[in-house]
């Protein structure tokens, strides 16, 4: 049993250890609240969860006995957002006048020359400097880890215009373990805050309109709130939300956020699918499923930033309907199902039928996508290819996912998922025809170019021209093969 | 060496030191312009009313429905300006428009309001009524339109004809490259209030104090003594802080005059973008001439530079481009005409290095493009070319140390392992058919001082407690860059006290007055000359005080890290000691310093003269790899030697040399500002105006190895404590990027073709170059043959 909402004007929030009331109009975000209470350490540069300038600490749930430092794009996240929870800023690392071993770091290698970005990057690489698992990346470094095991791809959503990064990224593999006695470090010990029910009412100053903030208890509440109440903006992570309101100007009477609800979240696994809950994270995902959907596993560490990816859900990433997400084209491939709840019932929709136009689905009015279910098996053969101007937290102008079955030389079965061509994502059902039946080689590959590039209606626009998407369709299948073929001789050498 | 120049013994200059400021910035408590807002009571926040138009009659402006938005405190037009309505140095930039709107985005109207909302609620209810006129939105529009403004300038040195006549090889060509935006991190913003006395204060994220205070006095129409600006620090400046700020700053100061309340003006990154002048882009035709030997004999090129809107700094930028387009290189005969085109954009501006690396890239890719029709490597080519000693300049300045860059460039080639590691490229690539690798060198040669002469100076004030404590102040701002930093280390230098001595007080305009702008690299050499002159005036007073105290004379006298002593005395005093003697002996503890450089001289007209005081030097290699599916690549290794002079700060002056060649890298190949040039009604609307469009470099794009080294021997006479200049000169060593790129591509072919490489060089247009090589090669020509490449 949840406790009832009570409408309140105001929220409850630790920073740095000390309470702090929010009392603003519901679309204020975490940044502009922060920065009111003369905590300037967080800044915007870019009020669109790019540049990282804006990220602070949250006390989030890992296991349901221990917290995990999670760092964030305040500048997306409503204040009201964090109702009961804990929140670290740049200052709050430097308690008691001692300094902390990031910030220590950071300032005696040069990591900061104009320090504008600095509180920022401080806060990701606190995050990762208390991540549990670094001390076991520290035996086993990966690709991207330090010899300490700091994981590099964690500052992937923080932007430095002077450096050029070199130095951060010494100060970052300088650090040791956090030492005993370090309270941020023993905070993950115990539980994360839970998370609050809210119901927040406040007028809009300058334009005396009423705004409300809620975040009920259960899925069933929130079902009830939605087919009553059409007018209401359900969100979760805000990733895409926080631009409409910082860039758009968009203002909701009301917002409705999902993204706690306990029936929305985790992993459930059968024997003909893997069950991803909507409002798990894509760091949650990426965490949690650790390889075992192979697809998925190449797709996260190019899904935006490890910043966004902390906050965005997988649901969330659905539920705009856009034409270029990056999980719809792996989803696509992996043939997966949508689950949509609402007040009525739940109803199963493949993905390939959930689109329906330019940011329009068929989801109907008062419905949720409650999970998202990958069959199984899964298709041996997997690919991601995401096609951007920046190698990493760009938005892609095509992304292709693939996942292939070849049985005894022969493709048995090919699903193609495609995002950035077309009004919507959408499968290359007339290359995965093409392929299904013929011999796995080269030829095969040249054929389908053709087809696979005709797939989709690219556009001209600002991230790359109609023609170069075309082109990066034809080009794909052969690299593709390419990649399959390196894999199969990096796996004969050893 | 000069007495500028030497350094006493066991000086504090050259230590290595982090950022005077880095632990405020790692602990947020470093504070910014806007940081401050919440200090004051009552402020009013400002938000502008854009034009949807390029180019359109400015015909009405209709206030009214904005005061009837709640929160609305005041409406302000072209109309409120009570002096000169005009936030340039040109006269020909309008602040706020009055019969006529230049570019998209361009501010019509501002807004104060109570809060921010109210403020943009109040500017979306303002009513513009205009009629569409014409626009000129890219620059061959511009040059087809013959739309020009300021000077048409001129280099002729040799005889250029006579040449072409006797070159054994010339070759035509047409280049146009994009500009780029700053994106420095913290945005353009001002904070003012009516202080005491009618006295206007302004805190403001500006490079140019001075210039800011003039613009602000001529808008509100009161001398410079009732204008005070301070700028505490910067989030990056880049030069986009150089004449930017000025117009939001006099906007907020008029509306603190007109409410008599705090206004903040801070432009979020939209408006920024949108609104603020970028590096300028170019369009160049040349045509080159080379000896059998690949010597360069004449070059005839003409630059056009896209000013954009207004003047603003597009003089002084082409004129920086022209005087660079020979970079490293030995020119003896040479024609440059040079024009500004007037189009219907944001007026472009300052950006490191201020038309130096457009004039340089000129030449870059000219080298680059023919090497391999001259059956030379573009290595050889480049070196067999680099000035020697007794040459001049296109301008007739000699080219003192030449033998500096041959020796980075040598130096290069044994740090970075180039022979060996090209070999092991050649191998890759030929296993490798889909992703190929390429190193490449470039130099970079860069003149170091503001070529209008007058810039040439810069002030301090040194000011010692009775407690023997020191605070500085200069004219300089700090903008990330380590100027601060620099400056206590030559103040406690030239003092002889502990660099714990000396605090810094920040810029501003009552401190010193009639600064330069913190610019054209020249930061350190302005201001370390004033910091240093006023300590040596304090000093040269203590020595008689100290003379006394000793027993010896008086220039015996040394002081060093705090302790006083005489060579021909056993005795010591502390500098406490000291100071407290010279305070009862009524000995002033205070001076103002001043620096001017000596030597220089140019002549506009006939371009030519010593505009620069001298040269920095440096050498990169990089080495990319490049895949064919899409053409995207990475930066595998960096190597770089520059020189810095005797470094005074080599922490900060590495910082400097890495980031300025990250900031390069991004405008060559990552960094893409998107006008819309089509007849759509968004025509001159800038497309990329925002982070999520306008990538700048993140972690993925910086090299994996990354090494930098500092020119050993590199002493240089003419500059305080034997330093050169660095902010500027590193950014052009991102050539060797450019370069790396184009030889990767190159190798998808046969070899022996000019490859020609867009910029910036976004992996479209890597992608684009691959197809074009292969389609010129009989092996790999397939079905792709047919596609082109959209221009």
């Amino acid at each position: 049993m949840s406790a009832p909402t009570t409408q309140r004007a105001t929220a409850e929030i630790s920073v740095n250890g000390r309470a702090h009331e929010f009392h603003g109009p519901p679309h204020t975000n975490a940044l502009d609240f922060l920065r009111g209470q003369g905590l300037t350490g967080s800044k915007e540069g870019c009020a669109e969860g790019e540049c990282g300038a804006c990220a602070i600490l949250v006390a989030r749930p890992d296991t349901e006995d221990s917290t995990r430092w999670t760092s964030v794009n305040s500048c997306l996240l409503p204040a009201a957002a964090l109702d009961g929870q804990e929140v670290v800023t740049a200052e709050g690392l430097a308690a008691d006048e001692h300094i902390h071993p990031v910030q220590e770091e950071m300032a005696v290698r040069g990591g900061s020359q104009c320090g504008y970005c600095t509180p920022g990057f401080i806060s990701s690489m606190a995050a990762e400097y208390y991540r549990p698992e670094r001390a076991g990346d520290a035996v086993d470094p990966g690709e991207h880890c330090g010899p300490n095991g700091f994981d590099i791809h964690s500052l992937s959503g923080n932007l430095c215009r002077c450096t050029g990064y070199r130095p951060i990224r010494d100060a970052a593999y300088a650090l040791g373990q956090p030492e005993p006695g370090d309270v941020l470090a023993q905070r993950r010990d115990r539980p994360a805050p839970a998370s609050a029910t809210t119901d927040i009412h406040r007028a809009d100053t300058a334009t005396g309109q009423m705004g409300r903030y809620r975040r009920p208890a259960t899925l069933a509440e929130a079902g009830e709130i939605l087919a009553a109440e059409p007018e209401v903006v359900p969100v979760a992570g805000t990733t895409d939300w926080g631009v409409e309101v910082n860039i758009k100007g968009a203002r909701a009477k009301s917002l409705l956020a999902l993204d706690r609800l306990p029936e929305l979240r985790g992993i459930t696994r059968t024997d003909e699918h893997i069950e991803l809950g909507a409002a798990s994270t894509l760091s949650e995902l990426e965490r949690e499923l650790g390889g075992s959907i192979p697809l998925l596993g190449k797709l996260f560490p190019q899904f935006a930033s490890r910043l966004i990816r902390n906050a965005a859900t997988i649901g969330g990433n659905l539920g705009t309907g856009s034409p270029i997400g990056d999980t719809p084209p792996a989803l696509l491939a992996l043939e997966a199902e949508l689950v949509l709840t609402s007040a009525r019932g739940s109803r199963t929709v493949e993905l390939a039928d959930y689109f329906t136009g330019y940011r329009q689905t068929v989801r109907e009015a008062g419905e949720l996508i409650s999970a998202i279910r990958i069959p199984l098996p899964l298709a041996p053969l997997t690919s991601f290819q995401k096609i951007a101007k920046r190698r990493f937290d760009d938005i892609s102008s095509v992304a292709i996912g693939y996942a292939v079955d070849v049985v005894d030389g022969t493709v048995a079965k090919a699903r193609i998922g495609l995002g950035g061509v077309a009004a919507t994502p959408l499968r290359a059902r007339a290359t995965e025809a093409m392929l299904e039946g013929r011999p796995w080689t080269l030829e095969t590959v040249h054929a389908a170019a053709e087809t696979l590039a005709a797939e989709g209606t690219p556009m001209d626009d600002h991230r790359a021209s109609a023609k170069y998407r075309t082109a990066m369709l034809r080009s794909s299948l052969e690299r593709f093969f390419a990649e399959q073929l390196g894999a199969m001789n990096q796996e004969a050498t050893r | 060496m000069s007495q500028l120049s030497q350094r006493p013994v066991d000086p504090i200059v050259g230590e290595s030191h982090h950022h005077e400021s880095a632990f405020g910035h790692v602990t947020g408590k470093a504070l910014y312009t806007d940081d401050l807002v919440g200090r004051l009571t009552g402020v009013l926040h400002a938000f502008p009313v854009q034009s949807t138009q390029a180019h359109a009659k400015l015909e009405a402006i209709d206030v009214d429905p904005a005061y009837a938005v709640p929160g609305v405190v005041r409406v302000i037009t072209a109309a409120d300006i009570p002096g000169v309505n005009d936030q340039g140095v040109k006269h020909d930039e309008p602040m706020l428009p009055v019969d006529e709107i230049m570019f998209f985005g361009q501010p019509i109207a501002w807004v104060l309001g109570e809060d921010l909302e109210a403020a943009k609620a109040g500017a979306a209810a303002v009513v513009v009524a205009t009629e569409e006129l014409p626009s000129l939105v890219t620059v061959p529009e511009a040059i087809a339109a013959n739309s020009f403004h300021g000077v048409q300038p001129v280099i002729d040195k040799g005889q250029v004809d006579d040449a072409f006549a006797d070159a054994a090889h010339v070759f035509e060509g047409e280049f146009e490259f994009a500009g780029q935006e700053h994106f420095y991190l913290e945005t353009q913003a001002s904070l003012a209030h009516v202080d005491e006395n009618d006295q206007i204060f302004i805190q403001c994220s500006t490079q140019h104090p001075t210039e800011t205070q003039d613009i602000v006095s001529h808008v509100l129409g009161v001398p410079a003594h009732e204008v005070t600006v301070q700028c505490l620090r910067m989030g990056g400046g880049f030069g986009g802080k150089e004449m930017q700020p000025h117009g939001y700053a006099a906007l907020a100061a008029l509306g603190a005059k007109l409410t008599g309340r705090p206004v903040r003006l801070r432009l979020n990154r939209t408006l920024d973008i949108t609104m603020t002048g970028k590096r300028h882009g170019f369009h160049s035709t040349w045509k080159i001439g080379f000896t059998e030997e690949g010597k360069i004999l004449a070059l005839d090129a003409t630059l056009t530079a896209d000013g954009g809107w207004s003047l603003d700094l597009s003089e002084p930028v082409l004129t920086r481009a022209m005087c660079h387009i020979d970079n490293a290189y030995w020119v003896p005969n040479i024609r440059v005409h040079g024009r500004i085109a007037k189009c219907n954009k944001t007026s472009q501006t300052a950006f490191r290095g201020f038309g130096g690396p457009q004039g340089m890239l000129v030449m870059e890719d000219i080298l680059g493009r023919v090497a391999p029709k001259l059956g030379l490597s573009a290595r050889e080519l480049r070196r067999r070319n680099f000035y020697s000693a007794g040459q001049d300049t296109p301008y007739y300045q000699p080219v003192r140390h030449p033998e500096r860059m041959g020796a980075a460039w040598d130096q290069v080639l044994t740090d970075a392992e180039v022979a060996a590691r090209e070999a092991e490229i050649a191998e890759f690539n030929a296993g490798s058919p889909d992703v190929k690798r390429a190193l490449a060198l470039t130099p970079v040669k860069f003149g170091i001082s503001f070529n209008l002469t007058a810039f040439n100076q810069g002030g301090a004030l040194v000011l010692v407690y009775k407690d023997g404590s020191v605070l500085i102040t200069h004219g300089g701002t700090e903008m990330g860059q380590g100027l601060h930093m620099k400056m206590l280390q030559v103040a406690a230098t030239t003092l002889g006290v502990p660099l714990s001595t000396v605090r810094l007080a920040p810029t501003r305009t009552d401190k010193v007055p009639n600064t330069s702008a913190t610019a054209a690299s020249s930061g350190s050499d302005l201001n370390g000359g004033a910091v240093k002159d006023a300590c040596e005036q304090i000093l040269g007073r203590l020595r008689q005080v100290a003379a006394g105290l000793l027993g010896a004379p008086a220039h015996e006298v040394s002081v060093n890290r705090g302790i006083v002593s005489a060579l021909s005395s056993k005795k010591t005093v502390t500098w406490e000691e000291l100071i407290n003697t010279a305070y009862f002996q009524r000995i002033q503890l205070s001076a103002s310093g001043f620096y001017r450089t000596e030597g220089l001289h140019w002549d506009l007209s006939t371009m030519t003269g010593e505009p620069f005081k001298y040269f920095a030097y440096g050498v990169a290699a990089s080495e990319v790899e490049v895949s064919r599916f899409d053409g995207s690549y990475s930066l595998r290794r960096v190597d770089i030697v520059h020189d810095v002079g005797d470094s005074l700060s080599p922490l900060i002056d590495l910082g400097q040399i890495e980031g300025g060649f990250v900031q390069g890298a991004g405008w060559l190949t990552l960094e893409d500002l998107r006008w819309d040039d089509s007849d759509r009604p968004s025509r001159g609307r800038l497309a990329t105006q925002a982070a999520s469009t306008y990538k700048i470099p993140s972690f993925s794009e910086a090299p994996e190895v990354f090494n930098v080294s500092l020119l050993d021997k590199a002493h240089e006479e003419g500059a305080v404590y034997g330093s050169k200049a660095v902010g500027e000169p590193p950014l052009m060593l991102a050539f060797s990027v450019r370069e790396a790129l184009r030889e990767a591509v190159a190798a998808f072919g046969p070899g022996g073709a000019g490859v020609e490489l867009a910029s910036p060089a976004t992996p479209e247009q890597v992608f684009w170059a691959i197809e074009s090589v292969r389609a010129a090669s009989p092996a790999t020509a397939d079905h792709r043959e047919g596609e082109r490449v959209p221009s």
